[in-house]
């Protein structure tokens, strides 16, 4: 049981990015993709999220989901972060709150964003964005989380949190695929090494109106 | 609070704080609307024949303006593919955000229109008429802009490729919604062309959230 992505392949503006992906990784495990840039960690993230179109399988416990059970099931957390300058922190999650169904209390809490909950998103720093948006991955249940670099500008005490919550929701049960280039202090159950030539041997179209490339 | 009434009440804050569109519609309606005796002279018998036309027209470009930003904003920091997975159907999540873009743009252009009908010497008895077919009308603006947005929400500077798809969308409801006020003034009929309005408000209402959910959808990548 748990996440199954079996002869994935995606393609970006004509090129094949990812070629034949596959891997599994059980409940309760921590799966780490790692490659140079360009290897296509964040397109296999958006493509396991079903934010990218793709080829190939992914199947959670068995199961090919649909959207729905994709949105009950898997927390997304890109190199963006959601985060709307105009609102303070507190109304920013509030509102992923409301929309994914739960409450702020914890995720506050978890990320030290109690002090700076009614300031405005505009004047965070990088790293209490980056904690602002993680948090959200604390608002509601979701067994599978896909991170994708999460460690980027954090401190040290954000780190921490992290990684607290990344091996409680391991031992929850959970799974999560993390892109990452440096260590994130957990052990990797799961390793997936991405190449970047693997895929770019291949070009799907050559033409780039057709293939999407001209947008 | 429910995640529909979220998007709705968030939409709103959006627009109303520093930085949101929800001045800029109505501020545009104004300038040009009262740009326009500038240009045409000041007799009331000459502006009276342009002014249902120029309220229309204006209000049309009006709520054109802000529309490019409508998943632009959303998909530029990320909060476009967080709501592609939200429990929240993408079709919803558009009509949501193609209402909050009415209550912002369109509703304040309602609004206006009666004061600004008095300053082009708008005939009295097209007044109502033309405030019932504003109200009617608006709102398929916003919703077949939802579906320009979406198009164009991965395209840099999107907003002429959006005024062309768009713009020959909202001819059929700028023709009947300004027919139903300039036929009070002449005595005609108004019932048959409001109505049309409200008609192909319903039908874009209708079908422009699926239409621009799909396209949202093939925009995500």
């Amino acid at each position: 049981m748990g996440l199954r992505v079996d002869a994935l392949s995606c393609a970006r503006g004509g090129r094949l990015v990812l070629r034949d992906i596959g891997f599994a990784v059980p409940d309760g495990e921590v799966a780490i993709l790692r490659g140079p840039n360009g290897a296509g960690k964040s397109t296999l993230l958006r493509a396991l999220a079903g934010l990218a179109p793709h080829s190939g399988r992914v199947e959670i416990d068995g199961r090919v989901p649909d959207r729905d059970a994709r949105s009950e099931l898997m927390a997304y957390a890109g190199h963006l972060d959601a985060v709307k300058p105009q609102l303070t922190v507190a109304e920013n999650l509030q509102f992923w709150a409301d929309v994914l169904g739960g409450t702020p209390g914890q995720a506050l809490a978890t990320f030290g964003l109690e002090r700076i909950a009614d300031r405005p998103a505009h004047l965070l720093s990088a790293g209490q964005r980056r904690r602002l948006g993680l948090s959200r991955l604390l608002l509601a249940p979701r067994r599978i989380w896909l991170l994708d670099e999460p460690t980027v500008a954090l401190d040290s005490d954000a780190l921490l949190a992290l990684l607290g919550a990344v091996r409680e929701h391991a031992a929850a049960g959970g799974v999560i695929v993390v892109a990452t280039h440096g260590p994130i202090g957990v052990p990797a159950d799961v390793r997936v090494e991405l190449s970047a030539e693997a895929a770019h041997a291949a070009e799907v179209s050559s033409d780039p109106f057709l293939a999407g490339a001209w947008t | 609070m429910s995640a529909a009434r979220a998007v709705l009440a968030r939409e709103l804050a959006l627009a109303l704080r520093s930085g949101g569109g929800a001045g800029l519609g109505l501020a545009f309606f104004l300038t040009a609307v009262l740009l326009v005796p500038f240009g045409s002279g000041p007799e009331p018998e000459r502006l009276a024949t342009v002014a249902v036309g120029t309220l229309w027209v204006a209000a049309l470009l009006a709520s054109l303006l802000s529309l490019d930003r409508l998943f632009q904003a959303d998909a530029e920091d990320g909060t476009l593919d967080q709501l592609a997975l939200a429990p929240l159907p993408l079709e919803a999540l558009v009509a949501l955000k193609a209402t909050g873009h009415w209550l912002t743009t369109g509703l304040p252009l309602v609004i206006a229109a009666p004061i600004l009908g008095v300053t082009l010497s708008l005939a009295p008895a097209s007044m109502p008429w033309l405030v019932a077919s504003l109200a009617l009308g608006t709102p398929a603006l916003s919703f077949l802009g939802a579906v320009g947005a979406a198009i164009t929400v991965g395209v840099r500077r999107g907003g002429l490729l959006l005024s062309i798809l768009v713009l020959p969308l909202y001819v059929p409801t700028l023709i009947f919604g300004a027919r139903a006020a300039t036929a009070a003034s002449t005595g005609a009929d108004p019932l048959p062309a409001l109505v049309l309005t409200g008609g192909l408000t319903l039908f874009v209402l209708a079908g422009a959230p699926f239409a621009a959910a799909a396209a949202l959808r093939v925009n995500l990548r």
